[in-house]
């Protein structure tokens, strides 16, 4: 990339950023997004109860549901608001190529999403209070649920690209993320490979491979595989190139 | 400096722009007139590089807008119609940010809001939030953001919509000054302001050029008009120009 990309890049960055600063978006999201963790993680997991006081299981459990919910939030402004606005006739006559503008944009909502997390660390000084957990799986665990977040905020990216409606890009994303949160469900693929025909459960099979829960949840054990943060590039690299996609249907 | 060859766009089965060409060289003027839905702001998109034409070629000071859409962009300034802005940032921080991405940087980009500030009579807003200026307001925002870098080719979709008779004055007679070193577009409606900014008009219907001259060789097009108001009801309304030639 060439120092005018950069700059380019980061311009778009930061208003989209401060643009979260601005607006009580960020405030509320972040207020949510650790009520709901701690509150899973104390009253639902019973941390407290149990002398097992692995993080994995009780408290980056729950990440992927409330991304489910709380991603889409974050990023549905991301493209949509340009639509609505209109602005984006100025941003996209502006001598900043698509993709500069795409990465800015999914940058500042990845950051945004990386303070709301680092504001998770309490739970992990309990835990180093109570016990003596292993540091490698809180590492891992913080960085599967990061690459979960800003997964689903690539795929939030997309849909917004595609429709100046907020709402509309909210209830589509939360959808998306639902489904392919579900679609790795152990008790979810049993049920669905009894219900199909036989022949058809290498299908469903296939198609349960692709769930984030499984890369997810080896991650958060703490097997740091490449095999598994791959996947996830992969799917925000593909979710980015849809956004551009987007973009270029509505100036077509 | 703007050079326009058979641009075509069709929107599905809709040709929204048909076969127009034309050129603006420095220190001209340039009315684009035509009734709504005639092509105008779709033509305007494609010569500023949003829209991608169908067929048909666009280049700006020589470069290309399709093969090198950064490069040309680089040297026009735009203000799309509706004068769209960031609700959720200060006069100065959009200028600002717009001065950014047009590779202004540090003083550089103080030097540049401070000037368009002054020129758009901005200053007493410069730290009002976008989403409570009036519409004048927000449209002279929208105007100091096309002219920040100085650009040699500006274009403008109808600059002086919504605005009150002051301000209408104080948008033409800028853009009759900066006319004299740049090539402009705009695009209007109001056909006194045609004769009082433009050094030449194209008139366009339904996707395609129907008229292009001076203000003055337009009125002679058709005889008997006294008014250019005349010769563009008569001109892009095929009917009324059937009944009269029965």
């Amino acid at each position: 990339m060439s120092n005018r990309a950069i700059q380019n890049t980061l311009a778009v960055f930061k208003r989209e950023f401060l643009a979260y600063f601005n607006s009580p978006v960020f405030y509320v999201i972040v207020v949510i997004f650790l009520l709901a963790t701690n509150g899973f993680t104390f009253f639902f997991s019973r941390l407290l109860d149990s002398d097992d006081v692995s993080l994995a299981t009780r408290f980056f459990v729950w990440h992927p549901w409330i991304y489910t919910v709380l991603a889409p939030a974050v990023g549905m402004r991301l493209w949509s608001e340009e639509h609505r606005l209109g602005t984006i006739e100025l941003l996209m006559t502006m001598p900043v190529s698509p993709w500069q503008a795409i990465l800015g944009k999914f940058f500042a909502a990845s950051v945004i999403w990386l303070i709301a997390l680092a504001l998770t660390f309490p739970i992990v000084g309990t835990v180093a209070y109570l016990g003596d957990p292993d540091s490698g799986p809180i590492i891992s665990g913080y960085v599967a649920s990061y690459l979960y977040a800003m997964t689903c905020l690539a795929v939030t990216s997309a849909i917004s690209a595609f429709t100046r409606s907020q709402v509309v890009c909210f209830i589509i994303s939360v959808a998306f993320c639902l489904v392919i949160a579900l679609i790795g469900d152990p008790g979810l693929t049993q049920t669905v490979v009894n219900a199909v025909p036989n022949g058809m459960e290498g299908v469903v099979q296939f198609i349960s491979f692709f769930s984030f829960m499984d890369h997810f949840f080896e991650m958060t054990k703490g097997i740091f595989v490449l095999r598994d943060v791959l996947y996830f590039v992969s799917v925000i690299v593909v979710a980015l190139l849809v956004t551009d996609l987007g973009l270029r249907s509505k100036r077509a | 400096m703007i050079q326009v060859k058979n641009l075509i766009k069709v929107f599905g089965t809709k040709v929204a722009v048909d076969d127009v060409s034309f050129s603006v060289e420095k220190g001209e003027v340039l009315g684009f007139l035509g009734p709504n839905g005639a092509g105008k702001s779709t033509t305007m998109r494609m010569v500023t590089g949003y829209f991608r034409p169908t067929s048909g070629s666009v280049s700006i000071c020589g470069i290309d807008m399709l093969e090198e859409p950064e490069l040309a962009k680089q040297r026009l300034g735009y203000l799309p119609e509706n004068a769209p802005l960031y609700s959720d940032m200060t006069v100065a921080s959009f200028l600002g940010f717009c001065a950014e991405l047009r590779g202004m940087h540090g003083a550089a980009r103080t030097r540049a809001i401070d000037r368009v500030l002054d020129l758009c009579f901005l200053d007493s807003v410069r730290n009002q939030s976008v989403d409570t200026l009036s519409k004048g307001y927000r449209h002279r925002t929208c105007f100091a953001q096309s002219i920040i870098h100085d650009p040699d080719v500006l274009i403008l979709d109808e600059p002086t919509d919504g605005l009150d008779p002051n301000q209408k004055h104080e948008v033409r007679s800028m853009i009759k000054r900066m006319g004299k070193d740049k090539a402009i577009i705009f695009s209007t409606h109001i056909l006194e302001e045609v004769e009082a900014a433009c050094s030449r008009a194209i008139i366009i219907d339904r996707g395609k050029v129907v008229a292009d001259g001076t203000p003055e060789s337009l009125k002679k097009l058709v005889p008997g008009a006294n008014s250019l108001d005349e010769v563009f009801r008569i001109i892009t309304n095929p009917d009324t120009a059937v009944k009269k030639a029965a």
